[in-house]
This record gives structure tokens, sequence and C-alpha cells, in this order.
């Protein structure tokens, strides 16, 4: 790769004034560059720190729960408000300011430009506003727990419980949160789609797209016919709670069920939308690290195109209790099945992508590892609590608590950490340490496991979740404590990698553009790229450009004796 | 690696080790969190019974099918690690496998389903309801009425220093709703401000009381005692002090307990009636 940050860091202009500026020397000033950004890898890295930032709170929020729990009385806490505002901050930061930010924000604007080619996003500007309509919502949403009684609502926000249970500005602060938050979305993902859509490399088909973009494709058209409902169920809840509206009061004529499907309608597919850029980073992970082509990849892509169109059909599978109608109930019931279906055709595929491949134990496939085994248990306990027969012995227990930490924390986290160790060397150009790593996911492991596990059997004991007492029977207790002791060993191990990355960023080992022999359009660039990400860009001919062009060299040089399918051709970027 | 296969194994241990465990420790009979229980409690119900069962056996379907994938994984990574395998291989396709995993799954969740449905049609309510119970939710209690006997309970979880001896605190109530066996019970469930959950775990119940709607659902215990459970939708601050406390007795007892009532409602609304004039 002859071209260099140099060569390439006139590209993109900084407005007329910086026209007469040298070009090779150009740096933007810290606040141009951080608060008025254009470029879609400063969007990305904000997003990024963001998240760890907003993470590390709502982390603080769960450390103080379990805390609380660990025993049956009263310890930490001032009343069940404080406990109920807990809940509710925690719930809403884990979902809307860290692994959103992080797999979308994040890790979609760093790479899906990157990956099929593309100089920046189609919309750089708004991919701007997109963040920092993300950072008053943070503040409004803190700011809600720290004012009044706080908004103690649970993430779901029910009214009338979330109307006339909670007077005070808190929710409201909330929800405004939750507008602010849905914008970014909204904005968001109408930048991916037309950038996904218009900006691909030559040659790169949609079949030929890296699976990641593929995902961030169909999570941006979920965020699209998803977020706009929650915005139109928490405005009504807003008029309800302050104009005097009646949506959601049965004494006016309104009914509270109408704010649960709506709520649910965008809070299923939100789901999905937190674990498909996973399944993406996984995807990408699994075939570098083995060394062998992904297995299946049109399968993997049309599972998530399936997943997503029936993740719109289940939403009703959160309010079995509700009750419904039983032909309703049936309904939800087949649909939430069939989600199994493409699911667990993904799991086989991963499965099948290490099969006889040549395994690499780095970091990033151990994460990838980890996922697919705790995704696999979250997955399955989805089919447990769809049937209702059987959800109504565990719904709103800790089951059901236990089930979604082993998706969103046990999936979704563990994908994000599997693409910190495999894109750290791309974003800062240097090398995270593998051993610290190594520690780091282990104690994570185990620490998820002894946390989330035992809360299966706490729910299936008949312990309900969002109780900040519980009574002294049984062995609540100890599995309670089991539980704590947990919570603080995956601290622990989200910890080393804080410090892994602190580290890492001044005094990893070189990286080089692309270390790990991967297979996508990112590691054709310097690491971290230039402003303008590529000077020229190779005709993409498969899913895997830089295999194909790894192999084009060794032919070239003599030192390959497999002959590339094609000349290579190389396109003015 | 090893490390690994190490961190994998007791999760899947674990798994395995509450099937085994359930089937094995005989469960002694209340309906409460119980010493080293690891399922689900006691029933009293035949609908609680059906559903534990079910849930069983899609435990076994679903630690196989677990063990199956963390089992595959744990050996596709020992097999295949690079100092083992160093020439990989680059087949990305396979119809009849994939055609396989699909199947399978498919397979497997029309078997599941079909029994649910017959549970879920079970459930629904009861033909013939011999006894009505009227149960309404409130900011941080249970109001039972009986309407064919005119008792109206107003359910108050009791303090601890209420407590009498053997009672669990946050479980035990001042005013527990007592029915008699044997007897088909229907409940409407309501609230009056925001909305609970009416979820008793021996009985299999789970029935949100949303206000401004009326739910039915129903119930028949089959054995006396005490059965407890607690308000399971979030309703404010105290959300863990909404507990339920059912009291089951032979069905005399229970026609002694309503006559008793009866004569005391009387007794004191003649006196009320006075205090008002």
């Amino acid at each position: 790769m002859a071209h260099g940050p140099e060569a390439a860091a006139g590209a993109h202009g900084h407005g007329p004034a910086h026209g007469a500026h040298e070009h090779h020397d150009h740096k933007p000033s810290f606040f141009v560059r951080w608060f008025a950004s254009t470029n879609h890898k400063d969007i990305g890295t904000l997003y990024l720190v963001f998240s760890v930032i907003a993470g590390l709170i709502g982390g603080l929020f769960s450390v103080i729960m379990r805390l609380e729990l660990q025993d049956p009385g009263v310890q930490y806490l001032a009343d069940g408000q404080q406990w109920n505002v807990f809940i509710t901050a925690h719930g809403l930061i884990m979902v809307f300011f860290v692994v959103m930010p992080a797999l979308i924000g994040g890790f979609g604007n760093w790479f899906v430009p990157l990956m099929i080619g593309a100089p920046d996003m189609a919309f750089p500007r708004m991919n701007n506003i997109s963040f920092w309509l993300l950072v008053p919502a943070f503040g409004l949403l803190v700011a809600s727990a720290l004012v009044g009684d706080g908004a103690g609502t649970g993430w779901t926000v029910y009214p009338p419980l979330a109307s006339i249970g909670q007077p005070g500005p808190s929710v409201d602060m909330g929800i405004f949160a939750l507008h602010l938050a849905g914008a970014s979305s909204i904005l968001g993902s109408i930048n991916f789609i037309t950038t996904i859509l218009n900006m691909r490399a030559p040659g790169m088909t949609l079949h030929r797209m890296p699976l990641f973009a593929w995902a961030l494709l169909v999570t941006a058209f979920l965020l699209l016919l998803s977020v706009p409902v929650l915005g139109g169920a928490i405005t009504m809840l807003l008029t309800d709670r302050n104009f005097g509206t009646g949506f959601f009061k049965p004494d006016l004529g309104g009914d509270p069920l109408l704010f649960q499907h709506l709520f649910w309608f965008f809070g299923h597919p939100e789901v999905y939308i937190m674990i498909l850029p996973g399944f993406g980073i996984i995807s990408e992970v699994l075939p570098v690290f083995a060394r062998k082509p992904i297995f299946g990849y049109k399968a993997i892509a049309a599972s998530s195109v399936v997943i997503a169109f029936l993740g719109l059909l289940v939403w009703a599978h959160h309010m079995f209790t509700t009750p419904s109608p039983t032909v309703v109930l049936v309904f939800f019931m087949m649909s939430s099945f069939l989600i199994g279906i493409p699911t667990g055709i993904k799991i086989f595929n991963w499965v099948a992508t290490l099969w006889r491949g040549t395994i690499e134990f780095k970091t990033p496939l151990i994460f990838a590892a980890g996922f697919i085994s705790q995704f696999t248990i979250g997955g399955i306990t989805g089919i447990i609590v769809a049937i209702f027969p059987v959800d109504w012995q565990l719904h709103d227990t800790y089951f059901v608590v236990a089930h979604f930490h082993y998706t969103l924390m046990g999936g979704a986290v563990f994908a994000v950490f599997a693409g910190i160790y495999y894109w750290f060397p791309k974003i800062t150009g240097r090398m995270m340490n593998e051993k610290l790593g190594k520690w780091s996911f282990a104690l994570m492991y185990i620490g998820f496991n002894l946390t989330f596990l035992i809360q299966h059997t706490i729910g299936l004991d008949g312990m309900p979740r969002r109780v900040y007492e519980y009574p002294d029977v049984g062995n609540l207790v100890l599995y309670n404590r089991i539980s704590t002791i947990g919570a603080f060993v995956l601290g622990l191990g989200i910890l080393l990698t804080v410090i892994n990355i602190l580290r890492s960023v001044k005094r990893g080992p070189v990286a080089g553009p692309d270390p790990w022999k991967a297979n996508t359009l990112e590691w054709f660039s310097t690491s971290p790229p230039p402003d303008n990400n590529f000077d020229v860009i190779p005709r993409v001919r498969s899913v895997e450009p830089m295999k194909d062009i790894r192999r084009q060299i060794a032919y070239q040089t003599g030192t390959g004796s497999e002959a590339p399918p094609a000349a290579e051709t190389l396109v003015r970027g | 690696m090893l490390k690994r296969i190490a961190a994998a194994a007791p999760a899947v241990l674990v798994t395995a080790a509450v099937a085994a465990a359930q089937a094995v420790v005989a469960l002694p009979a209340a309906a409460q969190p119980q010493d080293w229980r690891i399922g689900f409690q006691e029933p009293a119900t035949e609908s609680a019974r059906a559903i534990q069962d079910f849930h069983d056996l899609l435990f076994v379907i679903i630690v196989g099918i677990t063990v199956l994938v963390a089992g595959l994984l744990a050996y596709v990574i020992f097999r295949y690690r690079a100092s083992r395998n160093p020439v990989p291989r680059d087949f990305t396709h396979n119809t009849l496998i994939e055609v396989l995993w699909t199947i399978v799954p498919v397979i497997i969740l029309v078997i599941i389903a079909i029994p649910s449905f017959n549970l879920l049609y079970f459930l629904d309510r009861t033909q013939n309801p011999e006894l009505t119970i009227e149960v309404t939710g409130q900011q941080f209690s249970w109001v039972y009425t009986y309407p064919d006997s005119g008792i109206t309970l107003y359910s108050n979880m009791k303090q601890q220093d209420q407590l009498e001896e053997g009672e669990p605190y946050l479980l035990a109530v001042d005013e527990p709703m007592v029915v008699p066996i044997d007897t088909n019970v229907q409940l409407l469930v309501t609230a009056s401000d925001v909305i609970h959950s009416f979820g008793v775990p021996s009985f299999g119940l789970k029935t949100d009381a949303v206000p401004g709607r009326t739910n039915e659902t129903w119930f028949r215990a089959d054995r006396t005692g005490t059965f407890y459970g607690q308000c399971s939708e979030l309703c404010g601050a105290n959300h863990a002090f909404m507990p339920i406390e059912i009291r089951v007795v032979e069905k005399d007892e229970f026609e002694q307990w309503v006559a008793s009532r009866q004569t005391a409602a009387a007794a004191s609304a003649p006196a009320m009636v006075a205090a008002a004039d």
C-alpha cells in the first residue's frame, strides 16, 4: 500500500478559509476536529468514547444494585423510589447510551465507510448532529435521576405509573432524553442506508458487501421503522402528563395497554437493533481468525433480514400477562418461535466457519466464541419465555432478567469487546495487549456466568424482578450473593480492558495496516486511515477483497502457487 | 484455549445439574422459596402442574441443544487450533447440512408448539366457576371482594413486629384471601391506580391488574395450606411490599369462615348506621 496519510490529507477540504493552507501539514484545531467534525472516523471515536463513559456510569448503577441485593434488608438505598430510579437509569443508559452508540454510532461509523470503500458517510454534517444530539440526551437522562424524586418507572415507562404515578419533572426529562436519542438514531440510520446503498466500491455488489455492513443496513431499516413509534408513544405520554389528554387514561376513555403495544412495537425490534450489529462483528471476526471464508455468507445475510422482519411481528410476547385474546397469543407465540430458526442458522453457520479452519487464539476470536456460547443460552431461554403458559410463571421474575442479560450483556456487549480488540489497531494504529485481553475475557466470562446463570434459578424460585427487598426464605440470599460476587468479577474483567485501552493507545506496539491479515477493505488503508480513507480503491471481486490482493501479490512476486481469478484493476478513488 | 473450555464447562455443567437435581430431589410441600430448590415452587393446582411438567420437557430440549452447541464449539476450537490444523480448508457451503439445521429446528418447534397450544386453551378460563372473587390492586395492597357473600378483605403486608412465629417477612399479610379446596375459583382482576400483577407461583397464576380493565383468570387448588405470591409488575416505590397470601382450607372450614365474616359484618353494620345517624 503505497499511499499514506500525508498523500491523502488534502482530499477533504475544511471550508474555503483553509483552502490556502499547505495540505500535508493541515491539522484542524482541537475544537474544530472534535466539536465540528464531519469525518466519520472522528465521529465514530466520539461515539465510542461516549459509550465507554456512559457504560461506566450505567455499570456503577448496576454495582450499587447488586450490592443492595446481596442481603435481603435495605443497606445502601434510601427507599424503593431510589431503587426504581436506579433500575430505570441503568436500563435506559445501557440500551440507548452504551450498546447502541458503541455498535451503531461507534463501530458502524468507523467501519461501514471503510469496509465498503467510501471516503466518508453520505451526509457528514448530519452525522455530526447525530452524535451531538446524544450528548444532551444523556445529560437530560442523568439529570432526571437527580431532580425531584427521579423517574422510577422502569425503562419501559408504562403508564399510569409513568403518568399519575410519577409527578414532578423527572419523567418529562426522561421523555425528552428519549426524543433526542430517537432523533439521533433516525438521522444516523438515514445516513447509513444512503451510504451503504450509494457509496460502495466499484465491483462491490450487495452480495459482496461485508456482513457487518449488511447488519448495519438491516439495523438502520429497523431503526427507521420502530423509533418513530416510540417517539409517538412517549409524546402521547408527555401530553397525558402535562396537557390533560387521555390516550392512556381509562377514565378519559384511553387505555394503558395502548402504550404497551406501541412501546413494544418499538421495544422488540430494539432488541434486534442492539444484537444485529453484534452478529455482524462476529461474522467478520470468525473468518479472519479461523483463516477460512465465512460459511454460508448468503444465509447469514438473509437470516438478518428475516430476523428483522419477524422482529417487527412479535411485540406482544412481552404482554402475555396483560392478557390478550387467546388467538392473539397464539399468533405471537408462533412468530416468536419462528425467530429461533434464523437465529439458529446464524449460530450453526458460525460454528461451521470455525470447522476445519486454522484457529488463532487472539482476543477478538475468544470474545467471539464467548459470544456464541452465551448468546446460545440467551436465545434458547427466549423460546422458554415465548411459550405463553410457561411465561406465565416466569414473566417479571429474575428468569427474564437472566434471559435478556444473556442476549444483551453476554451477547451484544461481548460482541462490542470482540470489536474493540479486533479494530483497535485500525482505530489507533497500535496493538492492544493480548495477555491483558485474555485475562479480561476470562474474568468477564466467569463473572458474567456467575452473575446471571443463577438468576434463572432465582426466577424459577419465584423472586420478582424490580424489587429491592426480598424475603429471607429458602436460599434466595445465597443465590443473590453468588450473583453479586459474579458482578464484581465481571466488573474487574471490564476494567482490565479499560486499562488495556488506556495503556495501548500510547504504548502499544505499532500495528501496521493489516495486522490480522484480514479480509475486508478497512485493512487496505493505513492505521489509522487518512482523512479520505483511500487514495485508490481496488475493484472488488469477492466478499474478501484483501485476501484477493494478498493472493495477487503472492502470485506476482512468485511466492504463491495459486493464480488469482482475474487481473487486478486499480480504480482511482 | 483450555482456559476457554474450562470457563465454558461450568455453565453447561450447572445447567445439566439443575435438570438432574430437579428430577431427583423430593421437594417439601410449601408455597414459598425453599432451601436448595433450583426449580419451580411445588405446584398446588392442575394448571401449575401442567405448566411445570411442560417446562421440564422444554428444559431437557434446551439443555440438549445448549450442550450440543457448546460441545461443538469447544470441540472445533480445540481440534482446529492453529498448531494442530495448520492448513485451513476453504469450503463455504454444504447444502445437506444447511437444510438439516434449518429443518430440524422447525421440527423441534412444531413438537413444542402443539402441547403449548393445548395448555394455552386449558389455562384460558374455567367453564364452571364455583366461587368468584374480585381482586383489585392498589398502591400498595390488594383488595379481595367475594360478591356472593358480600365479604371484602383489605390485604396489607405485615410489618416485622406484626409477624407471628414462622411467617415470612415480605410475604405474610394481615388478611389473606381464603378459598376452599377443590373448587373452581374465578378471579376478576383489576386495579384502581397503576398497573399491578397478581402472581402466585404455586398456582401457575399471573394476570396483570390493569386500571379500566377486568381480566379473568382461575385456579382450582388441590391441597390445603398457605400459598404466597407477590405483585409482579413495577407499581411504584413500595412494589416490593405488596405480597399475596392465599389460604386454602377444607370446604366446611370455608363455610364457617364465610359465616363468621358475615356475622361480624352484620354486627358492625348497625353500629355504623347508628354512628352515621
